[in-house]
């Protein structure tokens, strides 16, 4: 039998306040009034949703604000059923990919409104390139999760 | 390409879950390991490159000042190399540049993770940033699930057939895993057992996804003139190549991969490469997760879109088939992250040289090693042969 050795039991609190700008800002008052925004590169014509500042292939600032569609097509999604320390979303959850209408990139999201509990009937309602609409809490924050998921139309 | 840079020796320590040492001594096991199979001693080497996943994931910053005894490092220049999941294959680059330079002659590359010593999940998830990303990805499985499901989907691959290919790459894997000494998971699975074990992030189950290891290996990289001297066998370096994406995980395609096909289109230029199939003998291909391991086949040439799980069906991706891929068992069956990419390095180094044992692959010659990281954001490639 190996022997035991001793361990030491230790944790790690950190306090940040992270910096938003004015873009993330501007996002997040939009999701307060129940509103997706992005931006439109004007260069290469794409319309980016969260909003930026600038475009990451481009490198030009960003000019055109464009309130985006709450309703897309599901392009990726996958059903988590484990959970890690902090983890910030109650398991299970349905993580996903989001084309929202009129976006050139996916809208990372949840998909619910619908029992999660049973792996079996989760299967049967979600499908890729489903039609999906953005379901709002009530008391909204500025906060990307004032969208409660999306739900299947 | 600067001037020829091979690898003379690799070290490794026996992967798992080792609570029986603390993490310099577990670092000190593969740099001792590299320095018994090269015969060199710790003044021989003129510079040390070390990495790990994000820190944290030991609860302790900087990692490479707390391994600098366990590295030999005092009295020489170290450099950390830090690129998430693809670590290992980045300290590698670094240390191949280091030497190809012309600025050192011997490098000491070490890679290190130990695991089980906090909550990988929840270190891997401040990957993403806390404001939109993080809500969502539920650590690495939720990332690379999406990703896989995104890819079947595209190419009318059958769920049913997909799931199968999974199944047997983790059949296989496993069954390899029991010729490597190192290896950390040693279990016979079934196919019944892959397709039947509990839902992590589906479609990835339990026996689709690799373990929390520890552990640490050890890369010696030497210029030509050095392998003279020493009278090495060389696995010399032919090819790098590394890519990146934007960093949100939905600005850009991940069921056809840029990042992961241009590392390697890149990395073939260099070599010479024209038929990656044909041509290599071995792939180490970072493979995490057995839904993953299809599209990276795809990425890199080795099929065609959407063809994968037929071939793996086949078998032409098994230790006989027509090209080896993962005959270490590979990252599905040993994971301390900031290592892994490197033990990809050392297993081709391994098979170029003959000398990897009871996974040898007869007569390897050209070998693959490949690395992924972050929010499926990063891929390193690094191409070893037998001659230069």
């Amino acid at each position: 039998m190996t022997k035991e050795y001793k361990t030491i039991k230790t944790e790690l609190r950190l306090p940040y306040e992270l910096a938003y700008g004015a873009t993330w800002t501007r996002f997040f008052e939009g999701m307060k009034e129940k509103k997706i925004y992005g931006t439109k590169c004007p260069k290469c014509g794409r319309v980016l949703v969260p909003a930026r500042s600038f475009c990451p292939r481009c490198f030009v600032d960003m000019g055109e604000w464009i309130e985006v569609s709450q309703e897309g097509k599901l392009v990726a999604w996958c059903y988590t059923n484990y959970r890690y320390f902090g983890m910030p979303t109650e398991p299970p959850f349905i993580g996903a990919q989001i084309n929202l209408d009129g976006t050139d990139v996916n809208f990372l999201h949840l998909i619910g409104g619908f029992d999660l509990s049973n792996f079996d009937e989760v299967r049967k309602i979600v499908k890729n390139g489903m039609k999906v609409r953005a379901e709002w809490k009530d008391d909204r924050n500025a906060h990307i999760m004032d969208i409660r998921y999306f739900k299947p139309l | 390409m600067g001037r020829p840079v091979a690898i003379i020796g690799v070290g490794q320590t026996y992967h798992g879950k080792r609570m029986d040492v603390s993490y310099p001594e577990l670092v000190r096991e593969a740099v001792m390991a590299v320095f018994k199979d090269t015969g060199l001693s710790p003044e021989d080497i003129d510079g040390v490159v070390s990495g790990t996943m994000p820190s944290m994931m030991e609860g302790i910053a900087l990692t490479h000042f707390y391994l600098a005894d366990a590295m030999q490092s005092a009295g020489k220049p170290i450099m950390k190399t830090e690129t998430c999941g693809s670590t290992g294959v980045s300290i590698a680059h670094t240390a191949y540049y280091w030497v190809a330079s012309g600025l050192a002659d011997l490098i000491l590359a070490v890679g290190h993770e130990k695991m089980n010593e906090g909550d990988s999940q929840a270190t891997m998830t401040t990957v993403a940033e806390p404001f939109y990303q993080r809500y969502f990805i539920s650590g690495a499985p939720g990332v690379f699930s999406m990703q896989s499901q995104m890819w079947s989907v595209r190419y009318g691959i059958s769920e049913e057939k997909v799931r199968d290919a999974a199944a047997f790459i983790s059949v296989t894997h496993h069954e390899d895993a029991f010729d490597n000494p190192y290896a950390h998971i040693k279990m016979k699975v079934s196919m019944d057992d892959v397709k039947n074990a509990r839902i992590i992030t589906y479609p990835v189950r339990l026996l689709d996804v690799c373990p929390n290891s520890d552990g640490a290996c050890a890369v010696i990289f030497a210029s030509e003139e050095m392998v003279k001297k020493l009278n090495r066998k060389p696995a010399w370096v032919k090819a790098v190549g590394y890519r990146g994406d934007e960093y949100f995980f939905g600005d850009s395609d991940k069921a056809v991969w840029e990042s992961a096909a241009q590392a390697a289109k890149e990395a073939y230029n260099q070599a010479g490469i024209k038929n990656p199939r044909k041509e290599l003998d071995v792939a180490e291909v970072y493979n995490p997760f057995t839904f993953q391991e299809m599209l990276f086949y795809e990425c890199f040439g080795f099929c065609g879109p959407g063809e994968a799980p037929d071939l793996v069906l086949k078998g032409t991706f098994t230790r006989n088939g027509e090209l080896a891929c993962d005959p270490s068992g590979g990252t599905l069956c040993t994971n301390p992250i900031g290592a892994t990419g490197l033990i990809r390095v050392a297993e081709a180094a391994l098979q170029v040289t003959g000398r990897a044992g009871a996974h040898q692959i007869p007569g390897a010659k050209l070998a693959l090693a490949h690395a992924m990281g972050g929010v499926d954001q990063f891929n390193g490639i690094m191409i070893l042969g037998s001659k230069l």
